[in-house]
């Protein structure tokens, strides 16, 4: 339950925020809340493996802010700006 | 009402009031820290649900590293980085919260309908251990997926360091360049061939800061520190000879 809301909030920030590094954080955010669904589902199945699940989940998200980090540095470098809007140079 | 039940409903309405301000705060900086908040109200949580190793991995892999990094980075883009309120899309905010809310309602009625079994307690859980069963999972059933996070982790680390790379704006100078520019002056002038006059020469200090004096008393110019220069940090002369003069 409180995973769902978690998510939700989550959800919303991504929809809502156009500051780049918030964004961020909101889908940190909900990966969080997913691994609290993990957890609690191990304990109620008794098995471990969700808890292993919640575990692999914060590996791939400390590579995935990593590199993503990375990415907002780049465009902040080349734009002066780590707005989401302002990234727009497909646009036609 | 038990103990864990007492946690949970103390900590979750920490946690989610942690994500509410995560998404309401203006500032990137309050953000960041709404989302520390968060964060450890989750590893109170995991530790609260027989997780005790995820609760410590969240607090040092998420609170620690990935909230300095954050920090480090805001810090970077700068900290008064905060989001215009005018709408780029129209409605735009409107439709995010409620899209938002429609999906937590959605999602909170099928887990409420949900029939789960009841909980196991630590010892069904893992009976040699939290750890220990962890890592038999994770080091037999799971040991592909184990080294195929290292092999992420390191292409996330390559990465980064390729994606934040600058290339330098001027070539190093070497030895030979600075050789050359010592002893071909471009007017003739060798003075400084046997090296400028270090700061503090002939002065009370031999800080950076206090220049060369020259025989009659005056500061060497060219014993300056160029950046002290400019930051107007130089101990001024007439000072030097003031509290120098009484003791000689």
């Amino acid at each position: 339950m409180l995973s769902a809301i978690l998510f939700s909030i989550g959800a919303v920030g991504v929809l809502l925020r156009r500051n780049a590094l918030v964004v961020f954080m909101c889908v940190e955010l909900m990966l969080n809340s997913a691994n609290l669904a993990f957890v609690a589902f191990a304990r109620a199945n008794g098995t471990l493996d969700g808890q292993v699940t919640a575990f692999f989940v914060m590996v791939v998200a400390a590579a995935e802010v990593v590199v993503g980090l990375a990415i907002i540095m780049m465009i902040y470098r080349s734009r002066r700006t780590a707005s989401v809007d302002d990234a727009s140079l497909l646009k036609l | 009402m038990t103990g864990e039940a007492w946690t949970f409903w103390i900590v979750a309405p920490l946690t989610v009031l942690g994500g509410l301000g995560l998404v309401a705060s203006r500032k990137a900086v309050h953000s960041a820290l709404w989302l520390a908040v968060t964060m450890i109200g989750l590893a109170v949580l995991y530790i609260a649900q027989d997780a005790p190793f995820l609760g410590v991995v969240q607090v040092i892999v998420y609170t620690g590293a990935v909230m300095m990094l954050f920090l480090f980075v805001i810090m970077l883009v700068g900290v008064d980085a905060s989001d215009s309120l005018i709408e780029t899309l129209r409605g735009q905010r409107v439709a995010g919260v409620l899209a938002g809310v429609g999906f937590a309602v959605v999602l909170i009625s099928a887990v409420s309908r949900a029939v789960l079994p009841e909980p196991v307690d630590a010892a069904t859980l893992s009976p040699i251990g939290n750890v220990e069963g962890l890592a038999e999972l994770i080091f037999a059933d799971y040991l592909f997926a184990f080294e195929l996070t290292s092999a992420l982790l390191i292409t996330a680390a390559v990465g980064a360091l390729v994606l934040t790379l600058q290339p330098r704006a001027r070539r190093r100078k070497t030895q030979r360049d600075l050789a050359i520019e010592r002893f071909r002056p471009v007017d003739g002038d060798f003075s400084a061939a046997a090296g400028l006059p270090t700061p503090g020469v002939l002065a009370r200090h031999n800080a950076v800061g206090t220049p060369a004096l020259l025989p009659d008393g005056t500061p060497s110019e060219a014993s300056y520190s160029r950046v002290l220069q400019a930051r107007q940090s130089l101990a001024s002369p007439a000072q030097e000879s003031d509290d120098s003069e009484p003791e000689r």
